[in-house]
């Protein structure tokens, strides 16, 4: 199908858009890369006003290597961390992430922040930067705030994005040098998206574990008892399997099926037996 | 209607455009360029793949008005490209297409992957087509034919980017 009938405007200031979105007269919309947004504009899902097209802007684009964190733009594209273009704080967790989202065609004009944005349950970045505690940067008309990423995602394609803000970027601490990273998509074919993620981060030397689950049925299921096991260096498979499974099971809001919790469950032990290795 | 300036095939090009034109119906209806192929419209087909910029995008979803000074190349555009005449050797020696819808797109995405070398093995090949969809060769020949090609460009630029 064809998307409906549709204004375009292209602002030259991150300032400029946001004040764009927030004078709208119509149902406006952000597009960066446009990946999902033409999608469900084509299938009609979506039929905005007006495009206001950020994907150009160059506060947007804007990378920022700090001495503990890496700041990358909204509009860095999941080809250009998969290719190591930018800075990775993350010793390739991020570049692995980022080969299995989707396929190349679409990695090339896929932001992160859009992927943030839209806050699809199954999609990589909201689980990644979950992990690694990142946190998101928002720049609206009151000015810049700044969010934990496992708080940004609120649930299945919401987010705590207010109506005329925009992401400016992600803001992702640096990982030790000795730090370990596990990483899992379940997916039935390549670029698919997952049936079920399983994000772990190690980092002894900061104090810091995480284990996340993705394509959780909300936002990223951040696995507090498997994440302490992790944290304590704990090896025992049996007590590796309790933790999770309390912790699955204590996420009773999900409805997990018995299916759905399997695949949780093969994802995260499989995603924690890469640190442990 | 918005006024956009692009690089098509390495020509320059003016038109104006209302917003909601894919970049996909542009080439096709404005430009006569048909050898990009339309399937789903939403990005899960692989037919439509063009190069934008350089870098293998979906034509289905790009507005035209997006494109503006980009530089977009099309199937028609590598009639003297070394990769695709390789491809092309190899996809009609081991019958690598039938009905041929899927198939500039294929050559497109087959030459980005022996170009970044992403073509070293079945495996990768295979992932490397994921996001193109062929319903009638089963993908087989497909695969072989961007292997033999893949080998042969190696042979000639070892070194090549």
């Amino acid at each position: 199908m064809k998307a409906a009938a549709v204004d375009y405007v292209r602002p030259r200031t991150l300032a400029e858009a946001v004040d764009l979105l927030a004078h709208a007269s119509v149902e406006a919309q952000v597009i960066a890369g446009g990946q999902s947004l033409l999608a469900l504009m084509n299938l009609r899902v979506a039929s905005p006003r007006l495009l206001i097209d950020i994907a150009r802007l160059p506060e947007l684009l804007e990378i920022v290597d700090h001495a503990d964190a890496v700041v990358l733009g909204a509009c860095v594209t999941h080809a250009a961390i998969e290719d190591g273009r930018v800075p990775d704080p993350s010793l390739g967790l991020m570049p692995r992430a980022a080969a299995t989202l989707a396929y190349r065609a679409i990695r090339t004009r896929g932001t992160i922040g859009g992927s943030l944005a839209l806050a699809d349950p199954a999609a990589e970045w909201p689980a990644v930067l979950a992990a690694l505690d990142a946190e998101v940067v928002l720049y609206g008309a009151s000015g810049r705030r700044s969010l934990k990423c496992a708080e940004f995602t609120t649930g299945i394609f919401q987010t705590k994005l207010a109506q005329s803000e925009i992401i400016e970027g992600a803001r992702i601490p640096k990982l030790s040098a000795d730090a370990r990273c596990g990483y899992v998509k379940l997916a039935r074919k390549s670029g698919e998206f997952a049936s079920a993620l399983a994000v772990v981060v190690a980092d002894p030397r900061r104090g810091y574990s995480r284990v996340v689950s993705g394509a959780a049925n909300g936002a990223p299921l951040v696995l507090e008892g498997t994440s302490r096991l992790v944290g304590e260096d704990g090896r025992d498979p049996e007590a590796l399997r309790n933790a999770l499974g309390g912790d699955l099971d204590r996420a009773s809001d999900r409805h997990f099926d018995e299916f759905q919790r399997s695949l949780h469950m093969v994802a995260a032990i499989r995603a924690v037996q890469q640190v442990l290795a | 209607m918005t006024a956009i300036n692009l690089q098509i095939n390495g020509a320059a090009v003016a038109d104006d455009v209302p917003p909601r034109l894919s970049l996909a119906d542009f080439l096709r209806e404005r430009r006569n360029l048909t050898g990009t192929h339309l399937g789903c419209e939403h990005g899960v087909c692989g037919a439509c793949t063009v190069l934008v910029d350089g870098a293998p995008a979906r034509s289905c979803l790009m507005l035209a008005v997006a494109c503006d000074e980009r530089a977009v190349e099309t199937i028609e555009g590598f009639a003297s490209d070394p990769v695709i005449a390789a491809l092309r050797r190899a996809f009609h020696q081991h019958h690598a297409l039938q009905c041929g819808y899927c198939t500039p797109a294929m050559l497109i995405t087959a030459r980005d992957l022996i170009l970044r070398k992403r073509a070293g093995s079945e495996r990768e090949i295979r992932t490397g087509l994921a996001g193109n969809i062929c319903r009638c060769t089963g993908y087989t020949n497909i695969v072989t034919a961007i292997a033999e090609a893949a080998k042969e460009i190696g042979k000639e630029a070892p070194n090549a980017q």
